[in-house]
Formats: C-alpha cells, sequence, structure tokens
C-alpha cells in the first residue's frame, strides 16, 4: 500500500464504488428496479428522487441493511458482499442517518468509542478515542469538544460527532441521508464547507437531498431515480438549475384530462400571510396567502418537505399559527382545535396516513367515525351509537369499495390502498366545506389512484373547495384548475391551468419566481 | 371451522401458561423435598376446599377485581400506573373518615357516601400524577410510584394522629389505628362466611368499565389515545387531558377497593407503617390480574379469582408441607411471566393467522420504518 491510497485520517481510500444492476423486491413492491450507481474518491454524488423513488432502498443495500434481489458492489473493481453494516464499515462506508444515532447521556468521546473494542479490555481507553476525535477534528476542521454531552450540542454540532464516529471506524465513503432537513441555514453552509474539505481530502460523498439549489451548489454529479429505476445521472458542470427541474418532473405529462366546466363559487378557505414552524422550531411556512373557492381543486405543487406538511396542519388545528389568519369563508379558524376544525365541515386527508388519519388497533368501523366519534348520530349523552356506527361503516364499505371482511377488522391489517379509501371515505362521506388531501395517492397502485381521483373531482362537483397537496406532477396538472407551488415554505406563484407547464412549473419548484 | 378452533387455543393459552408455570413449581417443590401433589392439593382445598374456603378467595379477590378494573383503564389509555398501593391508601382514609364523622346517618347513606369519599380520594391520587404527566412530561411510572410512599406516611401520620382512635389514646399501647366503625355501616355479609356485598358491587363495576369502554364516547377516546395520540389529536380528542381522566378514574377505582376494604374487611383502618399491613398487595397484584385478564375488564373478573384463590390457597399450602412462605411469592411470580410470555405467543399466532389469509403478503403498508406500536403489556413487562 503505498502513501497516496491514503486519506489523511490514515485510512484506505476508496477509488471507485460502484453498485451494478442492484434489484430489491419487497412482497408485491419492487424497489429498487436494475439500478446502476457509482461514487468516485473526491466528488459528491447526488442521489435524487420522490418520496419512495427507492432512494434510501439502495442506499440501505450500500450499507448492508438489505440484501439485494439481484446486482453486484464493486469496490475499486473489486467484487464484494455486504451483509451487515458491520461488513460495510470494514469496507469503509459510513453512513450519516437522517436521525442522530447517539446517546444523549454520554459524551462524545463514549458515543464514538460505543460498540467498539477497547485497547485496555474491561477498561475503557476514552483518553485515546478523545486524542484520536482532536487529531480528526483537526485534520477535517470539525470543532469538537469530546468531553462535551450530546445533550449539551446544536443539532448541527451532533451530526459533527456521527461525521466523527463514521470517520473514526475509518469511513472513505459516506453516505449522507438528507442532511441539511434538520439544520439552520448558517448550519448548512458550515456543513457544506466540511463536505468540500472531506471531499479535498480524497473522500466520496453519497448526498441525498430533496433542495435542488443545494445539489447545485455542492454536488460533482447527481442521478435521478423514478419508481425504483434509474432515470439517468449528469455532471452538474453540464446542466442548469432549471434543466435539473425539468428534469426531474419534466416527463411527459400522461393523464390529460378535460376537467368538467364548473362555475367557481364564493372563496371558501382564505389563508392570509400565513407563517408557523416546523418541530425544529425553524420558520417553515413564511406568509402564505391563498384562497380557494367552492367547486375547484387548487393544486399545491413542490417537492416534498418544503413547508406544505406543516401548512396543512397548521389550517387544520394540529400544528400552531404563529402569524397569519385562517378564515372558513368568514369564520375565523386560526389556531382552532382539531375538534372545531372537523365541525366546521374542513375534512383533511393527512399526508401520514397511517400515523396520523386512522388507529391500526382500531377496526374499520372505529375509524370511519374517528372525527365524529362524539357527536350525533354517532354518540348521544356520551354513549356510541354500535349500531349507527356499524351500518354507516357497512354503507361506507360497500360505496367506496374497501376490501375487507368485515368492518370489524383491524384497520391496520388492510392494504395501503384499501386503509387510503377509509380515510377517504371519512372525510368525503361527510359532504365538506373544504377538503385537504395531502398527497392523497402516494404510494397507491394505478386503480386506487384513479379511484382517489375521480372521488376527488365528485367533490368539485358537488361544490367543494379543495386544495390538493401532491409533489407528483402529473397529478397536479391532471386535476388541478390552479396550481400553486411551493418551496422552502414560500408560494411562488400561482399558475392558471391552462398556463402551466411541467417546465413552468419545475422552474417555480427550484425556487424562481413565476412571475 | 379453523378459525373457530384456533379462537379457542388462544382463549386457553393462559391455562396452558398456568400449569406450565405449576410445573416449574413442582420441581422447586421437589428441590425442597416436598410432594407436589400434595401441596397443590393443599393449595386447591385450601382456595375451594369449603364454603369457607370459597368465600375467603372471593374476599381475597374483590380488592385485585377492584384495582384490575382501574388498571384497564388506565393501560388501554397507554399510561402506566404503579400507584394503587396508594390510591387505596388515600381512599381507604377518606371513606374511613366519613363513617367516623357521620356517625348519626342511616348506614346505607354512609356506606354510598363512604364508597364516594373512595373513589374521591383515589381520583384525586391518580390525578395528580396524570396532571403532571399530560401537562410537564413527567413519567407517571414514576410518580405514581412516588405517590405510594407519600400516602403511606399521610397514612402513618393520620393514624397516629388525628384519626387515632380515641380509646388508643388513652392507653398505653397507642395502636396507630382508628376506631371501629358503627356495626350499621358495615357491608352486608351474603352467606354466612367472611363474604360480603363489596364482591358483588365489584362484579357490577367491571360490567360498567366494559360500558364505560367500549360503548361511551369517552372509552373510546381512552383506547384511541392509548392506541394513537396522533391519530386521536387529528380525531379533535383532547389527549392531555383524556390522559388525566385515564389515570383519575384508575385511581378511583383503586380508591373505592381501599373504602370496600375497611367496609367490608377491616371495619377500621390500621397500620404497621407500610402499605401492604393495609392493602395486602392488592395494588400490585391487581396490575398482574388485569394483565392476565387481558386488559379487559370482564376477563379480570376469572383472572382476579384466580390470584385470590392463589393467595388464599398458598396459606393453607404452608401450613401443610411445610415450605418457605417466599416460595408462594415465587409462584405467583412465575404465573404472571408464564402467562405475559403467552400473550406474546398469542399475538405472533394471530400474525401468522393473518398473513395466511392475505395469501403470505404482509400489508404493504408496513415498512420497516413504520413505528412499532408497543402495547402497554408489552411495555410494562419490558
Amino acid at each position: 500500500m503505498t502513501e497516496e491510497n491514503k486519506l489523511p485520517s490514515g485510512h484506505t481510500r476508496i477509488d471507485s464504488l460502484e453498485m451494478r444492476g442492484i434489484t430489491k423486491r419487497f412482497p408485491g413492491v419492487l424497489a429498487s428496479d436494475n439500478v446502476n450507481f457509482d461514487v468516485k474518491s473526491g466528488e459528491v454524488h447526488a442521489l435524487l428522487g420522490e418520496n419512495g423513488a427507492g432512494k434510501s432502498t439502495l442506499m440501505k443495500i450500500l450499507y448492508g441493511m438489505y440484501e439485494p434481489s439481484e446486482g453486484e458492489i464493486f469496490l475499486n473493481g473489486k467484487k464484494i458482499t455486504i451483509d451487515t453494516p458491520t461488513d460495510a464499515i470494514n469496507h469503509g462506508i459510513g453512513m450519516i442517518h437522517q436521525h442522530f444515532m447517539l446517546v444523549e447521556t454520554l459524551t462524545v468521546a463514549e458515543n464514538v468509542a460505543l460498540g467498539l473494542p477497547s485497547s485496555r479490555g474491561f477498561l475503557t481507553d476514552l483518553d485515546k478515542v478523545s486524542a484520536r476525535i482532536l487529531e480528526l477534528a483537526d485534520i477535517y476542521g470539525l470543532e469538537i469538544d469530546p468531553e462535551a454531552y450530546i445533550w449539551q450540542l446544536s443539532v448541527g454540532q451532533q451530526q459533527r460527532v456521527e461525521i466523527i464516529k463514521a470517520l473514526y471506524r475509518g469511513a472513505a465513503l459516506l453516505i449522507l441521508d438528507e442532511p441539511t432537513a434538520v439544520l439552520t441555514p448558517q448550519e448548512v453552509d458550515e456543513f457544506f464547507v466540511i463536505m468540500r474539505q472531506m471531499v479535498a481530502d480524497g473522500h466520496g460523498l453519497i448526498f441525498i437531498s430533496h433542495k435542488l439549489h443545494e445539489i447545485m451548489n455542492i454536488c460533482d454529479r447527481v442521478t435521478i431515480l423514478r419508481d425504483g429505476a434509474k432515470v439517468g445521472t449528469r455532471n452538474i458542470a453540464d446542466i442548469t438549475k432549471s434543466e435539473l427541474a425539468n428534469w426531474m418532473v419534466g416527463r411527459e405529462v400522461s393523464m390529460t384530462r378535460e376537467l368538467e366546466e364548473i362555475e367557481r363559487g364564493p372563496s371558501r378557505l382564505s389563508i392570509e400571510n400565513l407563517s408557523c414552524d416546523n418541530e425544529r422550531e425553524l420558520p417553515a411556512v413564511k406568509n402564505v396567502s391563498l384562497n380557494i373557492y367552492s367547486g375547484e381543486i387548487l393544486g399545491l405543487a413542490g417537492i416534498s418537505g418544503n413547508g406544505q406538511r406543516e401548512l396543512a396542519e397548521s389550517i387544520t388545528g394540529l400544528r400552531e399559527i404563529t402569524g397569519g389568519k385562517v378564515l372558513l369563508e368568514d369564520e375565523d379558524i386560526t389556531n382552532a382545535r382539531p375538534g372545531e376544525v372537523t365541525k366546521r365541515m374542513l375534512s383533511y386527508i393527512p399526508e401520514e396516513r397511517m400515523r396520523d388519519g386512522m388507529i391500526k388497533d382500531f377496526s374499520i368501523a372505529e375509524n370511519m367515525v374517528l372525527r365524529e366519534h362524539h357527536i350525533p348520530p354517532f354518540a348521544e349523552k356520551g354513549f356510541l351509537k354500535l349500531k349507527k356506527i356499524a351500518s354507516h361503516s357497512d354503507e361506507l364499505i360497500k360505496k367506496f369499495r374497501v376490501k375487507t371482511p368485515s368492518r370489524e377488522t383491524k384497520a391496520g391489517t388492510l392494504s395501503g390502498g384499501n386503509i387510503q379509501k377509509v380515510v377517504l371515505a371519512r372525510e368525503i362521506s361527510r359532504n365538506p366545506r373544504v377538503l385537504i388531501a395531502a398527497q392523497p395517492t402516494r404510494g397507491l397502485d394505478v386503480g386506487a389512484t384513479e379511484y382517489v381521483h375521480e372521488q376527488l373531482l365528485e367533490q368539485r362537483r358537488d361544490g367543494t373547495a379543495i386544495m390538493m397537496i401532491s409533489e407528483d406532477l402529473d397529478e397536479v396538472m391532471a386535476l388541478s384548475d390552479r396550481i400553486a407551488v411551493i418551496c422552502e415554505g414560500e408560494i411562488m406563484g400561482i399558475v392558471e391551468r391552462a398556463d402551466a407547464t411541467p417546465q413552468k412549473l419545475g422552474l417555480m419548484m427550484a425556487g424562481e419566481s413565476g412571475e | 371451522m379453523r378459525l373457530k378452533f384456533d379462537s379457542v387455543i388462544d382463549a386457553l393459552l393462559p391455562v396452558f401458561a398456568t400449569f406450565a408455570a405449576l410445573g416449574v413449581g413442582a420441581i422447586m417443590l421437589m428441590a425442597l423435598q416436598v410432594s407436589p401433589v400434595e401441596a397443590y392439593s393443599a393449595l386447591w382445598e385450601g382456595a375451594f376446599g369449603s364454603k369457607n374456603a370459597i368465600a375467603e378467595t372471593l374476599v381475597k379477590a374483590t380488592p385485585l377485581l377492584l384495582v384490575g378494573l382501574g388498571i384497564c383503564i388506565a393501560f388501554r389509555a397507554n399510561v402506566i400506573n404503579i400507584g394503587a398501593e396508594g390510591q387505596m391508601i388515600i381512599g381507604g382514609l377518606m371513606a374511613t373518615q366519613v363513617g367516623l364523622v357521620f356517625t348519626d346517618l342511616p348506614g346505607w347513606v354512609v356506606i354510598i357516601m363512604a364508597i364516594f369519599a373512595g373513589f374521591l380520594g383515589g381520583a384525586i391520587w391518580g390525578g395528580i400524577p396524570g396532571a403532571l404527566k399530560a401537562y410537564f412530561g413527567v413519567n407517571e411510572i414514576l410518580s405514581t410510584v412516588m405517590m405510594n410512599a407519600i400516602a403511606v406516611q399521610i397514612m402513618n401520620f393520620m393514624l397516629r394522629g388525628p384519626m387515632m382512635d380515641p380509646a388508643q389514646l388513652e392507653k398505653a399501647s397507642k395502636i396507630p389505628q382508628t376506631a371501629r366503625l358503627a356495626e350499621a355501616f358495615r357491608l352486608p355479609r351474603l352467606v354466612p362466611t367472611r363474604l360480603h356485598l363489596g364482591f358483588v358491587f365489584a362484579i357490577a363495576l367491571a360490567v360498567l368499565v366494559y360500558v364505560l369502554l367500549w360503548r361511551t364516547t369517552l372509552g373510546y377516546r381512552i383506547r384511541a389515545v392509548g392506541q394513537n395520540p396522533h391519530a386521536s389529536r387529528y380525531g379533535g380528542i383532547r389527549v392531555r387531558r383524556r390522559i388525566v381522566t385515564a389515570l383519575l378514574l384508575s385511581g378511583a377505582f383503586a380508591g373505592i377497593a381501599g373504602a370496600i376494604q375497611v367496609y367490608g374487611v377491616n371495619y377500621r383502618m390500621i397500620t404497621d407503617g407500610s402499605s401492604t399491613g393495609f392493602t395486602g398487595g392488592a395494588g400490585f397484584n391487581g396490575i398482574v390480574a388485569a394483565l392476565f385478564g387481558q386488559l379487559h375488564p370482564i376477563g379480570t373478573i376469572p383472572a382476579s379469582i384466580f390470584f385470590g384463590a392463589l393467595l388464599v390457597g398458598a396459606n393453607k399450602m404452608q401450613r401443610v408441607v411445610q415450605i418457605p412462605a417466599a416460595l408462594i411469592t415465587a409462584l405467583n411470580g412465575l404465573v404472571v411471566i408464564f402467562v405475559v410470555s403467552s400473550e406474546l405467543w398469542r399475538r405472533r399466532r394471530q400474525k401468522q393467522r393473518l398473513l395466511v389469509d392475505e395469501g403470505g403478503e404482509p400489508p404493504p403498508s408496513e415498512s420497516p420504518k413504520t413505528e412499532k406500536g408497543a402495547s402497554a403489556s408489552e411495555e410494562v413487562m419490558a
């Protein structure tokens, strides 16, 4: 081994890593479809795609968490197998997970040493570990105190601990799973400095992100995945941001659909200068103003993670609004409780329907009345009207063609499409004034998707004001009367159906103003 | 057809598990050079061998059942109440005070008031940790255990001071106990044994708790909060309030257990300085009974009787075959471990059956990332 293929950390460089023909099948799902992917020393390779496009699956295979159904991995031209994360680490592959794997009550040095053999047998060798951490920190410009406790550190600093942990274990190649999602803009800048240093030193980095400007800023190459398959790989130098946006979303719009002419009614929901924060108390939605009219579908397009979920939750009372107002016709529902919002006939199909939309261990019948379990006809004087609930759910199961042995079946045992039908049935059957549907067809097969679309159009015909949040541009363009585009918590503009092109929307999704 | 057979097996699993536990217990008995047959027949004899034995078993089962009902409510809301001992004590103290103050009222009025006082005392003692959990994020396991310690000291203070039997005050012995309740205030006995009306009352409450949990909006909410707080919030349920309600009701049932213990068995409160001196450990054993009854109020009825029998029968067994009392505790523990393990087994069987029914395909939504909905019983045993 010569000095040239050593990294400053002392570990061996990975000159190239190649994944060839990777296929991963889950029961009924093709999560990864014959994907080729490679990273070289000294480059940042971005992996881009919608949720469920297969990015995580591919990376979990590389890190030894999943076994591929087919395909091979080559390290510096030699075929290797990776069965466990330990194998991956031994080959010099490290992964920084989106959710940190740190023990809060331990120090930095203790976290780094965790799970590794000590040079002193049963006794810890934390002094040695600390010295090595400081050495690594010096080489890579990672300022960190090995004696500090994790809970004392900011999220940005915790991320550095994760990087040090990987470097300490000899990582030459790092998988960064949405590393910037949890960082403030300042922390992102600092993080990019670290990334550049590592690349200059000969590390290879795989960067997963939804944010196009970050990819343009930091990456050398980008690979786009869609539905588990690779769309292509390009050099960042050869592509502009708008081209990248178009490429990501610019498939042939396959589902051109003539929307029935409906006279637009009065404004049902008006959102005025609404702002709210995300879980980390960083601004997620900034001064958003929208009007949704009776009998229209307003599509809210955007790459996921740009404030859509927070916007929907703040309208429906699940998230605190920090500024602005929400009016349902002329009633102010700003920061009203979810129960109040429900009572005013605003329906919501949440994005994470398994977590937010239903109770897995409750029967279908019980889930059908989740929002109205306390009001007539399903309850009177504090008692549930079980017969009424039963007949109501039988009716909905039939009408919405939910495939289930009976109404008493636990909802969690249904398939994804049938679960969405239950949620849809519950929310739509109330004849709501306003319907907010977040990613209503994500993860559904073609048949179920078509069914959901028909139901949304049926609601539109009935005069419901609908906001449909989706990152699927085909869907947005096929169903919406108007399309608003959100990027980093701000509305980039609203486009009329007739004026919408994938190119135009793609640009706006990338952060360019629509005007 | 197969389904029916499977569900029969499922229902019998705890019974099999119990036999398995007794089997391991038999090995322990043999190690002590005691005949297991002799020991177990003594146990059976002690628990069900005579009218008196059966009555004793049911008397022992009564506080287990009442506490267990409260545990069903709390655990269904995914709140772990380890504070039934303290809640029983406070309920018992308040109920006793009613009987000592309102000596002029008719018996049935005082009994009703006393049960209500027990309810109130337990509710306060459960509601405090409930509010601490809901609004300040205080772990309810810790706070309910701590509240037990506080309750014991309050009991010791009250029985040595303000509530002490005036007769004891005059005597030199100064036994820390209250005066005896008037004869009219005692819960009527059902047959000429120690079995009192409290047992029937507890059975009626079990039915009531069943109705509460599955037939009322409050019960729906409590169960929803326990299963999925996110979806509950979305469904308009005020999660924090329901957590408080669940612990408050849970404590209230333990409080009633305390009141019944005073009015049906002891007719006064007396302390040996510990909580078990008053409760007989029902505050903890009630948890076991509820888990054994699969956190179902109706299932908790036979479960309580079973543990009542084990406790009563063990006394006899100890006398007959001369074994250390510690072995009884060990036997109790064995039963719990086996039954709780069989519950996990049953769940796995259920899941497998589902997979078979769906043609071997797990629901596609069940991604590896999906958070596991650990049930209360799994969590408390972990």
